[in-house]
């Protein structure tokens, strides 16, 4: 038997409003009560029922307490939209907090707390506080959650009641429910605030333990959660806490068991006895295989924190493979993970078991498991050096099934094994070769042309298949053209006879003259003036022994993972990420709009460049553009020269040269992105970002002296770019006292050295001083900098242009992580990068803006950006008649729409 | 920290919201235009069940035809938040008496909120027990003991109840017979290689209970686990008796078992809660007794025929029998017609899953039973890809047998009354995931 509700649902045809707000006023109970959930129904389908406020408040004074449950709702959903009507609540709410039934003491004190109208939280306090000291542990346990909900809206108040005491005076409460709340509201607190508000002693540690055995599974994983921050004293404390909590590890909850799981893997680091770790590991085991015969997504969880598990402690689930063994059913999610797991696992023991599985995955249906799966045995051959020749066969069985992606797979990962056991199993290129035409997949091509070009010497028909490839030059993607290059060159080098030497020039002149590709064409240039110059250097550079590579599978590093695994159980284990990188909310951080969250910014983070507040993330967008030349022809490129073309000898080549330091200056601002970590500067930090002030162009820089010396004599100078940028006047930078830092703005002129090709926004920097070598990075160059202060154009001018401009010079980009809060405050952030609003419009739900902005030499930007105001995912349009600037400019709208 | 939700959402497959509520204040209005525009719209759907979009997290499920969307901001507790939502809908259907999809949920709508109000505050899961919550949250279309009675005049100390330390059974309870029901449920779950060698092989079993007891009933349990014999051996200082004894790999634990008495005495001792409940979780991956063993031979004969032979075998006791056994053979996605002979039992091509399914209703122990089918398929050009052939499924039910070899040894019941109790077990054992390549 179930309700009938959805007749609430249906409407008449009457006006609607008018007709519920005559209901609501019925002066029968039941016709009043059918009426509030019309609305609420009406409130469900996303209809705007804030209008029936009054009436509907007139409802709440009603013995009736599901009546007042549905009141109650309505208030939360629109207090907010109402704050003048909702003091209207503010009595009933009152007098409900002293009302003799605990459950309406709770539920009024609940609601209250959910409506956050800075008038209600006043009159909140004094329910509040009388609700903490409640006799009814039900009335208690809501109160707690209550005071985490005040200090949401108001910390300040919430201190100054001394709710905090009340809170902590919760924890020794008799009855368990209250006390797991009361950790819970204090663990949050914790959370949101820079003082020590919530520290666990030896005396609320054991307090908490016992609680553990009383309350409910989610109160127990309240309570692990926040014993997790707690430190043991010494080995003896540690065990003890672990043999507390080790029977958890048999709870159904597998929230529960994981947050258990969390508390021991801690408490081990601490723990010495060998004996007590192994017989841990022993225990941990079980529950963790039991989480596998959950729903899938509680699987997929389960997977991720295994998958750290096993990073740091091995030996737990070393002999529980097969457990990890893929069902054919298994949503792909959780196949993927477990294949992860499988080759963390894998070892000498359990090779051959792994391959056959591994080989029986490869010939499944799904594309992107399928090559999960031949990824999987290369890795293993990288992993384990005694099982390579097996997982070789294997690699070859499954390219004889010629099915095109998994032999392109395996020959991408072949590739790998040839670097990690360098002249060993080189017999199998000729069972390669077999597949050449086969191959339309660039990493697969580039990966079969690395090893043409290596193994030259032992293939008779090396030039033939090089020659094949390299009809297509022009067309192929440069990940293959570099490849091609190289080989050719190692080719030309290992035979230097007449074939090779007509493709070598075929090439050099393709990849110099006739590409846009400055990577490409600068290696080209290097291998041409190395062959005119001297053959054997030649020799020397680009035949020269690679390192060998080893296994990643182990890829988190240890400080990442140790992070990682005390948050077992939480999002930052599933995004294997620490939580800092994805939650929003800052510390103590006053909720605010954008820009005055850059205001707090600007006078609270001064010192800590490190928070890229501005969201662009600048060092890890430098870390993957420079990247790209150097990683994917890592395995093939010969050293230093290619893949890092020597800057400083290209900067004095330039008209300004080096120039002296001068005199200082001190400007302040939002923090900068580091550029030159301390790490790799020898103890120098460089944090810098490109910005415009009073239509001038600046560099603001600055220095963090980490070294045990005075640094002095700094220079700067930049490389060929693509938009000319260069120095306009002397760095000025004092001699810098250790510890100390500096910041200076450096002014700029654009097109001075204009680099040709097509517009990039990398901007490669070198500094110097006169103690450290030179340091080179990587920045990359806003493209709103160049926008000028004269961008804006009037509404005709720019249906004129857009008309005048022919359609393919539009381009469309998505930002997908990009959200507009506020049309306002996007409208004015843009225009303080000088791009500019001219008129907006509504399509459905959707805000279309149009804006424009000018680069100098009257280069112009019509701009369509279209969102949802709230909702993730910008789309911006653009038409302007300098094509080639359409990336760069995509870049910089991405990062200020951020 | 703890915090597993920042709102949740109801909706069906359009998308449309059936249901939401915010807890707190840290994600917008239109998260779920968000999550419709990047997972329901596109390929992400069902390729991962947590994804980060703007700064919020998405965690969701799809149950029958809803999809439950919990949507966070901070660094939650993935594992808490899917873990509630399992339990709510558990506690829906234990209010709707059974179903759990659209028209529930808008039937029942008001309820809903009603529930969500109070099994979860301000992102912190509550008490989440039927049981208990029915005391106090009823309404009409509900089946509940207190029904009758008006809505608005609650159960004085339901609140009593709801933060008691036993949370989950109320008090005063009067049974004229005192009766438990105890289901042992096995799954097997098997893996087998198309060579005949067991890959994988395990058993998860559950021990689901009905419980019709008054007052406040202390039960223990006691199974043929080697470690809870030795123990009780141990403690009552004789000789374990001989007999078969078996070895769990892992247990877990209805939240009323007393965890740390099982940690050092290892007996399963409980108060349980009243009528049906689920009180324990086993995994047992040795001396796993197989009730079938399946034979396939597949031939292809060139390009156009298949031979297919499968045997199956029983190898359970000669007693008992196994009921609505169910071999599906995959076979290729270009199947044009079939031809059956079989043993026993009735076989047919079901194209929508691409199988040959062959369904036998009643299968007695230590016999065997043969089908072969011969498959012609549709020649087609240029398919170079062989088929890959997707393993034998097999579904089948076995009463009376447990693939273990698990055994109830005793049931105690004290209550301060003294009355007797009358227990019943019963054994079942199903097919998990029986999978056999071929």
């Amino acid at each position: 038997m179930s309700g009938h509700d959805s007749k609430y649902f249906s409407t008449t045809k009457k006006g609607e409003i008018p007709e519920l707000k005559e209901e609501l006023n019925s002066q029968y109970k039941d016709k009043r009560k059918d009426a509030v959930k019309k609305v609420i129904a009406a409130m469900t389908v996303g209809k705007d029922v804030s209008s029936l406020f009054t009436d509907v408040v007139n409802c709440m004074q009603t013995e009736n307490l599901e009546l007042k449950k549905l009141v109650y709702l309505y208030l939360i959903n629109y207090a907010k939209s109402q704050p003048d009507l909702a003091i209207l609540a503010v009595n009933t709410f009152v007098k409900d907090s002293q009302d003799p039934n605990p459950l309406i003491r709770a539920l009024a004190v609940r609601t209250m707390g959910c409506i956050r109208v800075d008038k209600i939280t006043e009159y909140l306090c004094d329910p509040l506080q009388r609700c903490l000291k409640d006799d009814d542990p039900y009335v208690r346990k809501t109160a707690a959650i209550c005071v985490a909900k005040l200090y949401d809206i108001n910390a300040e108040l919430v201190e100054d009641r001394g709710f905090l005491e009340a809170l902590k005076d919760l924890i020794s409460d008799n009855n368990p429910m209250v006390v797991a709340n009361a950790v819970a509201a204090l663990a949050e607190i914790q959370d949101s605030s820079v003082r020590p508000i919530f520290e666990i002693t030896s005396h609320t540690l054991s307090k908490l333990l016992t609680a553990l055995n009383e309350c409910t599974e989610w109160g127990q994983v309240f309570i692990l959660d926040s014993l997790s921050r707690y430190k043991a004293a010494d080995a003896r404390e540690a065990e003890n806490i672990v043999e507390r909590v080790t029977p958890r590890l048999q709870h159904a909850n597998c929230a529960v068991v994981l947050s258990a799981v969390k508390i021991i893997l801690l408490q081990m680091e601490l723990i010495t006895s060998t004996d007590v770790v192994r017989n841990l590991c022993k225990k941990m085991a079980p529950p963790l295989v039991t989480l596998l015969s959950a729903e899938p997504e509680i699987q997929y969880v389960a997977l991720r924190n295994i998958n750290l598990i096993v990073q740091k402690r091995p030996t737990i689930l070393a002999h529980e493979i097969k457990v990890f063994f893929c069902k054919y059913n298994d949503p792909i999610y959780v196949k993927m993970e477990k294949l992860e797991i499988m080759i963390k696992l894998a070892s000498d023991r359990n090779i051959d078991q792994v391959l056959l599985e591994f080989k029986e995955y490869a010939t499944e249906v799904d594309v992107d498991f399928v090559r999960k799966a031949v990824r999987a045995i290369g890795r293993c051959a990288i992993k384990l050096e005694r099982a390579a020749e097996r997982c070789i066969s294997v690699l070859l069985e499954l390219i004889k099934i010629k099915v095109n992606y998994v032999v392109q797979e395996a020959i991408i990962v072949i590739k790998d094994i040839f670097r990690r056991y360098p002249n060993t199993y080189e017999s199998i290129i000729a069972t390669l070769c077999e597949s050449l035409d086969t191959l339309d997949e660039p990493e697969a091509k580039a990966s079969m042309i690395w090893i043409i070009g290596e193994y030259a010497e032992r293939i008779d028909n090396a030039d033939e298949l090089l020659e094949s490839f390299l009809e297509t030059f022009p067309e192929e993607p440069a990940l293959v053209q570099l490849q091609l290059l190289t080989a050719t060159v190692k080719l030309f080098l290992k035979k230097p006879t007449e074939g090779p030497q007509q493709m070598i020039q075929a090439v050099l002149n393709n990849a110099t003259v006739e590409t846009d590709n400055p990577d490409l064409r600068d290696r080209a240039y290097i291998y041409w003036r190395l062959l005119s110059t001297d053959p054997e250097a030649a020799k020397d550079v680009v035949l020269a022994e690679k390192p060998v590579i080893s296994d990643d599978s182990n890829q988190l590093d240890s400080s990442l993972l140790d992070e990682l695994l005390a948050n077992i159980s939480t999002l930052s284990s599933v995004y294997h990420k620490p939580p800092e990188s994805f939650v929003s909310r800052v510390k103590a951080a006053p909720r605010a709009d954008d820009e005055e969250f850059a205001d707090t910014a600007e006078t609270g983070y001064s010192e800590s460049p490190s928070q890229g507040v501005d969201g662009a993330s600048p060092s890890s967008s430098v870390g993957t553009s420079s990247n790209v030349p150097v990683k994917q022809p890592a395995t093939a490129s010969p050293p230093a020269p290619a893949a890092m073309p020597d800057l400083l000898g290209d900067l004095m080549g330039m008209d300004n040269a080096i120039v002296p330091v001068d005199e200082p200056a001190t400007p302040s601002g939002p923090p900068l992105p580091v550029l030159l970590p301390s790490t790799t500067g020898q103890g120098l930090q460089i944090s810098a970002q490109l910005t415009r002030r009073d239509g001038q162009i600046y560099y603001d820089i600055s220095f963090e002296n980490g070294t045990q010396g005075v640094l002095d004599g700094f220079m700067i100078q930049f490389n060929k770019n693509s938009f000319g940028l260069a120095a306009g006047e002397a760095l000025q930078v004092p001699p810098l006292q250790p510890g100390a830092s500096t910041r200076t703005l450096l002014l700029m002129v654009p097109f001075q050295n204009i680099s040709p090709g097509a517009p990039t926004s990398l901007l490669q920097v070198a500094v110097k001083n006169n103690q450290q070598p030179v340091w080179y990075f990587n920045d990359k160059i806003p493209l709103h900098v160049f926008f000028g202060e004269d961008g804006k154009m009037e509404r005709a001018g720019f249906l004129e242009g857009w008309k005048s401009l022919p359609d393919d010079h539009e381009f469309t980009k998505e930002f997908p992580s990009s959200v507009i809060s506020s049309i306002d405050a996007t409208v004015e952030r843009l225009a303080a990068s000088n791009v500019f609003f001219i008129a907006k419009r509504k399509n459905a739900n959707l805000d279309v803006l149009y804006l424009s902005a000018k680069m100098p030499r009257g280069i112009p930007f019509l701009i369509e950006i279209t969102a949802a105001v709230g909702v993730p995912g910008v789309k911006c349009a653009v038409k302007t008649p300098n094509k080639e600037m359409v990336p760069v400019f995509f870049e910089a709208m991405e990062a200020l729409t951020k | 920290m703890p915090v597993a939700a920042s709102a949740i959402y109801f909706l069906n497959l359009r998308g449309d919201v059936l249901i939401n509520r915010l807890y707190r204040d840290d994600v917008g209005g239109n998260m779920v235009d968000a999550f419709r525009m990047h997972i329901m719209q596109t390929k992400e759907l069902g390729t991962c069940p947590v994804r980060q979009i703007g700064g919020c997290s998405f965690l969701y499920m799809r149950i029958s035809n809803v999809y439950i969307v919990i949507v966070v901001s901070s660094n939650a507790n993935v594992a808490c938040a899917f873990k509630f939502v399992v339990e709510a809908v558990a506690l829906f259907k234990s209010y709707f008496g059974g179903a759990f999809d659209e028209d529930a949920i808008r039937n029942n709508f008001v309820l809903i909120y009603e529930l969500l109000d109070e099994i979860m505050d301000f992102g912190y899961p509550q008490n989440l027990s039927p049981e208990i919550l029915k005391l106090y949250i009823t309404q009409e279309g509900v089946r509940s003991p207190f029904s009758s009675k008006p809505s608005d005049k609650p159960v004085p100390n339901a609140t009593l109840q709801v933060t008691g330390a036993v949370g989950w059974r109320r008090e005063g309870l009067v049974y004229k017979k005192n009766e438990v029901f105890l289901d042992i449920v096995e799954s097997v779950n098997l893996l087998m290689s198309s060579k005949g060698s067991v890959l994988r092989c395990d058993v998860t079993g559950k021990i689901l209970m009905k419980c019709f007891l008054s007052g406040m009933p202390d039960l223990k349990l006691g199974l043929n686990d080697k470690i809870g014999l030795e123990k009780e051996a141990q403690l009552k200082s004789r000789p374990a008796k001989s007999g078969k004894t078996i070895e769990l790999d892992d247990v877990t634990f209805h939240q009323c078992v007393n965890l740390t008495r099982f940690n050092s005495e290892k007996t399963v001792s409980f108060v349980p809660p009243d009528g049906e409940f689920e009180l324990m979780k086993y995994r047992i991956t040795e001396g796993v007794n197989l009730p079938f063993r399946v034979l396939p031979t597949i031939k292809e004969l060139g390009r156009t025929r298949m031979e297919i032979n499968v045997k199956v075998k029983s190898v359970f006791g000669a007693k008992m029998f196994a009921l609505g056994v169910v071999v599906k053979v995959p076979v290729p996605k270009q199947t044009a017609k079939t031809s059956f002979q079989t043993t026993s039992g009735k076989a047919k091509y079901n194209a929508s899953i691409d199988s040959l399914v062959w369904k036998i209703r009643k299968f007695p122990g230590q016999t065997e039973a043969t089908m072969s089918a011969e498959v012609e398929l549709i020649s087609t050009m240029g398919e170079k890809k062989s088929w890959n052939r997707p393993p034998i499924q097999m579904e089948f039910q076995v009463p009376m047998f447990t693939a273990s070899g698990l055994r109830v040894r005793f049931l105690k019941v004290w209550e301060k009354s003294g009355y007797n109790t009358v227990e019943w077990v019963r054994y079942i054992t199903r097919a998990g995931s029986y999978e056999i390549r071929c």
